[in-house]
């Protein structure tokens, strides 16, 4: 298990409808925090990731513009963008940076301020995250794609709404406790049963909060980290795969094969099982998402995800708490913003820092962040 | 050009497999075949890349089919409002697997993962061509 690169420090704006603010001043919100927490100037600063998805951005290059804003000019800077994975990748990137002995210390900055586009327009430019020539034509978006899995999943393993909607209920109990949340209420079974259907067999509550949002993660080389911080959290797995963004190109809709290869290439790396890990954060988009989650990152055998739900096992007091920070579903979904807040969520409890949600002990936690639907997968083993 | 005919919206009007709209014209929906090794795939390719070769045949995809999966869509991204609510699908004929729209004319009820189904090339009002999938 090799310790050659850390986290040293991690922040996140609030995640919110509607940013009254520019997308410079939303980055900024989460650099300050993340700066403050690994106690360096931009001095010390050596390079930096931008992550986003463009196509939400009315700036063209938004890399340039975000590292003006942030002070970290002349450093080189450059745009990462796998969609909705784009700050995992954007981790993989920075590690990739220092291991190759570039730079000591790189910032991995994501930002989406989705209100910059109307609703409509943000579905429909979701839509062609897909196959545009093939699959486009027909009127497609994330939620159908995610609904197909969902039914595919129910078909072959008796998997239920009911299901579903237990996950539901789950994030939205955390993202109550969560001050960065944008969804805060708390919601029940019934409740998240009886809304409407967006596309069968999903309904509103099965789908994650659309949110505006920024998050930034520092990382550092091991000398420098230990030199600078007194809590460095170690990057002990990477792993990162692709898969045929043609939904006709997949062997099966019952879980995620980027997913799966991404795992297996993370657990190899950090020399871990899913067994060892105490807490993690996965990519809820839809309630489906994360019971694909639970499957393809081993915490349950195929087809066996909903008896987690059922019985607890993913609460903060179960055998492997998922999403104890509300999820992409009550969190919100800021797509650029969302693996570096799922890595800033992990970096907190491995620290001890996560208040009321914190896992006892909690050592080693697992980052699982998903671009589009299964297109491209990244996923994180940190470590104390 | 040519391929800007194909579905309720294209966003692609140059591709070399612009011939599939074509052969929907005749009422056909094609896969393409790579004549040097032999490999199919749906959508259509003009390049294969198991053994590169541009010498691709388009042929037309027949029989029954059996739906993977389905999903009925209540809301729809812009420019697709007026078609709502209506039904994505999957179907898999002979190995290759085919996205499409189910017909209205299929009640939602009867749809099931599993269930036969067999292709049907549709004529829009505005002349738009596509396909869906009708009960076999």
């Amino acid at each position: 298990m090799a310790k050659d690169v850390a986290i040293i420090g991690v922040g996140q704006s609030a995640f919110v409808r509607g940013y009254e603010g520019s997308i410079r001043e939303l980055a900024f919100e989460a650099f300050r925090e993340a700066m403050a927490d690994a106690g360096i100037t931009v001095k010390d600063i050596d390079a930096s990731v931008i992550c986003s998805a463009p196509e939400y951005d009315k700036q063209r290059s938004p890399s340039g513009l975000i590292a003006e804003y942030l002070g970290l000019n002349p450093q080189p800077t450059f745009c990462l963008e796998t969609i909705c994975s784009s700050s995992s990748m954007g981790l993989r990137a920075g590690y990739s940076l220092i291991k190759s002995g570039l730079h000591d210390i790189v910032v991995v900055l994501g930002f989406q301020k989705m209100s910059e586009i109307s609703s409509a327009d943000s579905q429909e430019r979701m839509g062609r995250g897909a196959d545009i020539m093939w699959e486009s034509p027909f009127g497609t978006m994330m939620p159908a794609y995610y609904a197909m899995h969902a039914r595919a999943h129910f078909a072959r393993y008796g998997t239920t709404e009911k299901d579903l909607a237990l996950i539901r209920v789950k994030s939205a109990k955390y993202g109550a406790l969560n001050e960065k949340a944008v969804y805060r209420k708390g919601l029940n079974l019934e409740q998240v049963l009886t809304s409407e259907y967006i596309s069968t067999p999903l309904k509103k509550f099965d789908c994650c909060a659309n949110a505006d949002g920024a998050s930034c993660l520092i990382l550092a080389r091991a000398e420098k980290a230990k030199e600078i911080s007194q809590k460095p959290v170690w990057i002990l797995g990477l792993g990162a795969a692709s898969a045929p963004m043609t939904l006709t190109g997949r062997e099966d809709l019952t879980g995620l094969s980027c997913a799966r290869e991404a795992a297996r290439q993370a657990y190899a790396m950090a020399g871990v099982g899913p067994k060892d890990i105490d807490v993690a954060e996965v990519h809820d988009c839809f309630t489906i998402a994360e019971l694909m989650a639970y499957e393809d990152l081993g915490f349950a055998e195929p087809g066996k995800g909903a008896e987690l739900i059922r019985e607890g096992e993913t609460y903060v007091e179960g055998r492997i708490p998922v999403n104890v920070d509300g999820g992409l579903l009550s969190k919100g979904h800021p797509i650029g913003a969302t693996g570096g807040s799922q890595i800033r969520t992990i970096v907190l409890q491995l620290r001890g820092e996560a208040g009321p949600v914190q896992v006892k002990g909690a050592e080693i936690g697992l980052v699982h962040n998903i671009g589009g639907v299964g297109i491209y997968g990244a996923v994180t083993i940190l470590g104390r | 050009m040519g391929f800007e005919k194909f579905g309720r919206i294209s966003f692609t009007a140059q591709t070399k497999v612009a011939a599939f709209v074509d052969h929907l014209e005749r009422g056909e929906v094609v896969a393409s075949r790579c004549t040097q090794c032999g490999a199919r795939y749906f959508p259509p390719r003009a390049d294969c890349y198991r053994c590169l070769s541009d010498k691709v045949v388009l042929e037309p995809i027949q029989g029954t089919g059996r739906l993977v999966s389905f999903t009925t869509a209540n809301y729809a991204p812009t420019g697709f409002e007026a078609d709502v609510p209506y039904t994505l699908a999957m179907a898999e004929f002979d190995g290759l697997k085919v996205f499409g729209r189910m017909s209205k004319e299929v009640p939602e009820q009867e749809l099931a993962v599993g269930l036969p189904v067999r292709l049907k090339v549709v004529r829009m009002p505005d002349g738009q061509l596509s396909y869906e999938f009708v009960k076999a």
